[in-house]
């Protein structure tokens, strides 16, 4: 009876934070569209709703209501697999997330690793959908995918060990504490390790293939890369599952480097504030610095994407490893 | 039955069936897929059994990296199938004899726990530590027990990438123009652009032709 009753709780909660998360993704996707066309001295979408606000739901509805349409020539179930395992693997990240102090589902010991092994794994969406579709320029998209993706999260990896180092933990929840010093905003990672802040920014638009490193759907050289064959609720899920994709990369940039749920001004009034609203409001800081960099940054060449991946992050960070470990050695600040 | 006896059947049977799978599906890149879907598997075996840590390392080094590459190849590959299978019955013999050297070992391996009673036989594993945490145990195992073997193990690692690398190495062709970032980068408007206001009616006809 016990374990049926906590196998239950998990399921509503599961449930609850899952719903949270599709209504947060569906404002999460007019936001980039509205800042996009801020930037472009556009409205953006303004029709549906008072300003727009029911965009994303119009948009649901058209997809669901589409007929699908399977190429002939495809490989059927690996091509109906592939928008599957995006989104299930960009869901399944969010169960180790911490919103708040002891509000993750599951807490892990090695929570971080895990999110990391699970978005290590998104990169099977995109190559089973370009392979499956037997088609020339979805193909050509799943090459790039496979290349790019890998070389950025090596950069993404040591990043995470460099964070793990000051820690001393794998837990999530335990990077965040760790970053409560009562020193507020000045006493997070983002500030003693602002170069890797910022590599983790890059390697983070880089892996979700965000503008400008989105070579893998370059509409100017590949139609639509691997979602080119997709339509209705097919490719519905593979931008679902991107977008999920992108807020999991902003929420564990919120853990890592800003604090998590902690409040940035460790006064009264604002320690008031319930964790979740922090972790939200800093999520939502991340992505719209991922829509401004989407706005007004041209695309990369890939040769150019590959040597900055391999040949500026890959030895930075490596050092960065190396002199933090060191720092942290020598002046006995290492943890535990 | 209990939860995680539940779970290890799971995992156990799926593994098993993927295996089996991978070595009688008749396209190479459903092999590498159902390939992935057994390493995940043995991945959850490893967390019932308490090791999380190797667990997400099988996931991050095995199936998001090795995994990736095996099928970037095999997606490549053009195999005439057919083709493939007709020297089958010729290595039939060669293969059946590997195979059955290879389950006499494991049977022996395997009985021997129990059926040489007199045989010394030593357990291959060490006591798992419940004190501190998996990464932490696994940590002090590889970097202060066998620090040395590790670090030749290392070496080995690197002689293995570099004999990669110099076996794929070829020589530039010096006549291909190429870019380089920093002359690039530290090119000014100075240099690179002229401004010219030529007389109207006139055009720019010094320097020889239209520019």
């Amino acid at each position: 009876m016990e374990t049926f009753l906590h196998v239950l709780l998990i399921l509503v909660q599961s449930v609850a934070l899952l719903v949270a998360l599709l209504v947060f993704i569906a404002y999460i996707l007019l936001a980039d569209r509205k800042v996009w066309a801020a930037v472009q001295m556009r409205r953006g979408p303004n029709v549906v709703g008072p300003f727009g606000l029911l965009q994303s739901f119009a948009d649901l509805l058209k997809f669901v209501l589409k007929e699908p349409v399977i190429p002939a020539g495809s490989n059927k179930i690996v091509f109906l697999l592939a928008p599957l395992a995006t989104c299930f693997l960009a869901l399944a990240a969010w169960a180790v997330i911490p919103l708040a102090d002891g509000w993750a589902i599951a807490d892990l010991n090695v929570g971080v690793l895990y999110v990391f092994a699970i978005s290590s794994l998104g990169v099977y969406g995109v190559i089973m959908g370009g392979w499956a579709s037997n088609s020339k320029y979805p193909f050509l998209s799943a090459l790039r995918a496979a290349a790019q993706m890998v070389s950025y999260e090596v950069s993404i990896g040591f990043v995470i060990i460099t964070v793990l180092l000051c820690v001393g933990s794998l837990n999530l929840s335990d990077i965040v504490r760790a970053q409560d010093t009562g020193l507020g905003l000045l006493g997070w990672y983002w500030l003693p390790l602002f170069p890797m802040f910022v590599i983790f920014f890059i390697s983070a638009l880089a892996e979700t293939n965000r503008p400008p490193f989105d070579l893998v759907e370059a509409e100017s050289e590949l139609v639509a890369g691997f979602m080119t064959e997709y339509g209705s609720t097919p490719y519905l899920l593979f931008m679902l599952g991107e977008y999920v994709a992108i807020l999991t990369m902003c929420s564990l940039t919120t853990i890592l480097f800003l604090g998590g749920w902690l409040s940035p001004i460790p006064f009264i009034p604002f320690t008031w504030v319930p964790g979740v609203i922090w972790f939200v409001l800093k999520m939502s800081l991340v992505f719209f610095m991922f829509a401004m960099v989407k706005a007004f940054v041209p695309r990369y060449r890939y040769d150019q994407l590959m040597r900055l991946g391999w040949k500026v992050f890959l030895p930075i960070s490596l050092f960065m490893v190396v002199a933090v470990a060191g720092v942290l050695q020598f002046t006995g600040w290492a943890p535990g | 039955m209990t939860l995680p006896a539940i779970f290890f059947y799971l995992f156990a049977s799926v593994t098993v069936a993927s295996g089996l799978m991978v070595i009688s599906s008749k396209n190479a890149v459903h092999s590498v897929l159902f390939l992935i879907l057994a390493f995940v598997n043995a991945a959850g075996l490893f967390v019932l059994m308490g090791a999380e840590f190797l667990a997400m390392i099988l996931v991050v080094v095995y199936v998001g990296a090795v995994a990736v590459l095996f099928m970037f190849v095999t997606m490549m590959l053009d195999v005439d199938y057919a083709e493939l299978r007709e020297g089958f019955l010729q290595y039939l013999p060669v293969g059946v004899l590997v195979g059955l050297v290879m389950l006499a070992e494991l049977v022996l391996v395997v009985g021997g726990w129990t059926a040489a009673g007199s045989l010394p036989v030593t357990q291959a594993r060490a006591p798992i530590p419940t004190d501190v945490t998996n990464a932490e145990a696994i940590g002090r195992v590889l970097y202060t027990d066998y620090l040395l073997l590790f670090q030749a193990a290392g070496l080995v690692l690197l002689t293995a990438m570099i004999g990669a690398i110099v076996l794929t190495l070829r020589e530039r062709r010096l006549d291909v123009k190429r870019q380089d970032i920093t002359v690039q980068n530290t090119r000014r408007p100075s240099e690179a652009i002229e401004v010219v206001t030529p007389p109207t009616g006139q055009g720019i006809a010094e320097g020889g032709g239209v520019r």
